[in-house]
């Protein structure tokens, strides 16, 4: 109920204050499966204060694919810097992967 | 703090970005002009350019951070200003304006844009000293830009067809052409003529920033024929009403991230949010057509008997799947047909499987007109006035936007091919109707508005 109301809220003032409410982004890592990925991935994480929230992971159409949701607030680098970050870490690795802010998905699949 | 998405919403939202090309097809930035006003042209002019340079100065940066951010391309970012007819009104001194529209083009360049719309007039009842001026200076005036969009409303439901501004379209179509020859005409692909024009489209090339609007808006227009296509082409087999929901969910989702982006770019700018342009608008990339949608949806060739309900039922079902996406919808909300940039019109075009008379029929059911498209360069301006007459006809009696935006490719004939490069694609030269209108389009005066407009 909370939830909703703040939602709202966050709806009637024009998304004014997403950005200082949600910090949350969305890493999804794709491909094929081996040792060690949540390491990589969670290691630059955790290098640069970022808080994970929540991890799945699972096989979509072949593919090895993992979902962090993980928060911002308290890191130590920009979204922009982060991605960069992953990006480069993904190439390391040999996988793809990206962080997006969590309003994309949210605005897209939640009313 | 669980997942409050499922793997295959995350997924879904990737996949229409990578893979189907899902986009946001501009962020506009509408700059209201009206206190640029001066006596003197070169005051005017520097007025223009200090207040655009300042206004859309973080625009192109604010779209590029939150593309980065949210990983969703923004394609365009773009400027619509007060028509400049309104603008120039006040100059004593001006036998043209095309200086004015220079300045555009050096404030679009200076901001790092790639249009800028807006040198336009609102005549459809008549002509003021401003729209006289600025009629004459729209052929010279996109001949001396890069970026400069220009465009006329000659009609309205209310008012009728303007047919002498109707005519003098026709032939300022055929001038831009000359002066632009060396490029194919390119000059007319940033001129429309318009019926029942919108205050608040997005979209190039007619946009421009009302005179409704507040003194700065921005307006996004969405874009997503492909994730459409993706949709209609994985369900070969379901009836009409179970497409139609189908494609209204993609047309939801499609606009929840126009008005997302919408937001968000206000927000960084402090300009107010206007509207979400609820528009199928198609490139000349391969799978980014609507052409290719109404052929999935099992016509052999766009084009063929059964189009015309085809893309009813698209252009309805995205405005109803996208009007409950938004809080505010505006513009030209529909789907656009343009020939030269969408892959399968084009290809349709020149297997002869469409012409003229069909587009023209389809734009009775989408949300613009005739668009992007080329023909002889020897047609007659009155030949091509009759089919602006035709056009605005279209959307007098059914209420409805109507445009045209048509390239008399200079020295081309029927089946040659013209490009433009870039989004503008390029067009094979299609034929028109060689039968003359010259004597119908010479009497000259206005059509009066139709009984459809007498509903007070």
């Amino acid at each position: 109920m909370e939830q909703a109301e703040k939602e709202l809220a966050q709806e009637l003032s024009c998304g004014e204050n997403a950005a200082k409410e949600s910090q949350r982004v969305v890493v999804t890592v794709v491909g094929q499966d081996q040792i060690g990925i949540i390491a990589a991935v969670s290691g630059v994480l955790a290098q640069h204060q970022v808080n994970i929230l929540d991890i799945s992971q699972t096989i979509l159409q072949e593919f090895f694919t993992m979902i962090m949701i993980v928060d911002i607030s308290l890191a130590t680098v920009s979204l922009q810097e982060l991605q960069q970050l992953l990006k480069e870490k993904g190439q390391e690795i040999g996988m793809e992967i990206r962080a997006q802010h969590e309003d994309i998905f949210k605005y897209m699949h939640r009313i | 703090m669980p997942i409050t998405f499922t793997p295959e919403e995350i997924m879904e939202t990737i996949r229409m970005v990578r893979a189907e090309k899902l986009d946001i097809r501009t962020i506009t930035l509408g700059i209201s002009l009206r206190d640029c006003g001066d006596s003197a042209i070169k005051t005017v002019a520097r007025k223009i350019y200090d207040k655009i340079t300042r206004q859309a100065e973080r625009l192109v940066r604010v779209g590029e951070d939150i593309s980065r951010e949210y990983g969703i391309p923004i394609i365009n970012k773009r400027i619509a200003v007060t028509p400049i007819a309104l603008v120039g009104e006040g100059c004593q001194d001006a036998e043209d304006y095309v200086l004015l529209a220079q300045t555009l083009d050096e404030a679009a360049k200076a901001v790092g844009v790639n249009f800028i719309g807006g040198f336009s007039a609102l005549v459809h009842k008549g002509f003021t000293k401003g729209d006289e001026i600025l009629l004459a200076s729209i052929a010279p005036g996109l001949a001396a830009t890069e970026r400069v969009c220009a465009s006329v409303n000659v009609a309205t439901t209310k008012a009728g067809i303007n047919m002498d501004a109707v005519y003098r379209m026709g032939r300022i179509i055929k001038e831009t052409a000359e002066l632009t020859k060396e490029a194919g005409g390119v000059g007319c692909a940033r001129l429309v003529v318009f019926c029942n024009v919108p205050e608040d489209n997005p979209f190039m090339a007619g946009a421009f920033h009302g005179i409704g609007e507040p003194e700065t808006v921005i307006n996004v227009g969405v874009s997503g024929p492909g994730v459409v296509y993706h949709v209609v082409k994985e369900n070969p087999d379901v009836d009409f009403g179970t497409l139609a929901t189908m494609i209204k969910h993609t047309a939801f989702k499609v606009t929840r991230m126009g008005e997302l982006v919408g937001r968000e770019a206000a927000k960084r700018l402090q300009v107010p949010f206007g509207i979400v342009d609820l528009s199928l608008a198609p490139t000349p990339a391969i799978g980014d057509s609507v052409a290719d949608i109404l052929e999935a949806m099992g016509l052999e060739k766009v084009g063929g008997h059964g189009t015309t309900a085809a893309l009813a039922l698209l252009n309805d079902a995205v405005k109803k799947g996208g009007a409950m996406a938004s809080s505010y919808v505006g513009g030209l909300s529909g789907a656009f047909i343009p020939v030269s940039e969408d892959a399968g019109m084009m290809k349709a075009a020149e297997a002869g499987a469409l012409g003229i008379d069909k587009l023209e029929a389809m734009t009775c059911v989408c949300s613009v007109g005739l668009d992007m498209i080329a023909v002889p360069g020897d047609t007659p301006a009155e030949t091509i006035a009759a089919l602006i007459a035709d056009e605005a006809a279209i959307g007098m009696i059914n209420k409805k936007t109507t445009a045209v935006r048509i390239i008399p490719a200079p020295g081309k004939k029927v089946g040659e091919r013209v490009e433009f490069g870039g989004l503008l694609g390029s067009a094979p030269v299609m034929p028109l109707h060689p039968y003359s209108a010259e004597a119908f389009i010479k009497r000259g005066g206005r059509i009066p508005a139709p009984l459809v407009a007498l509903n007070n």
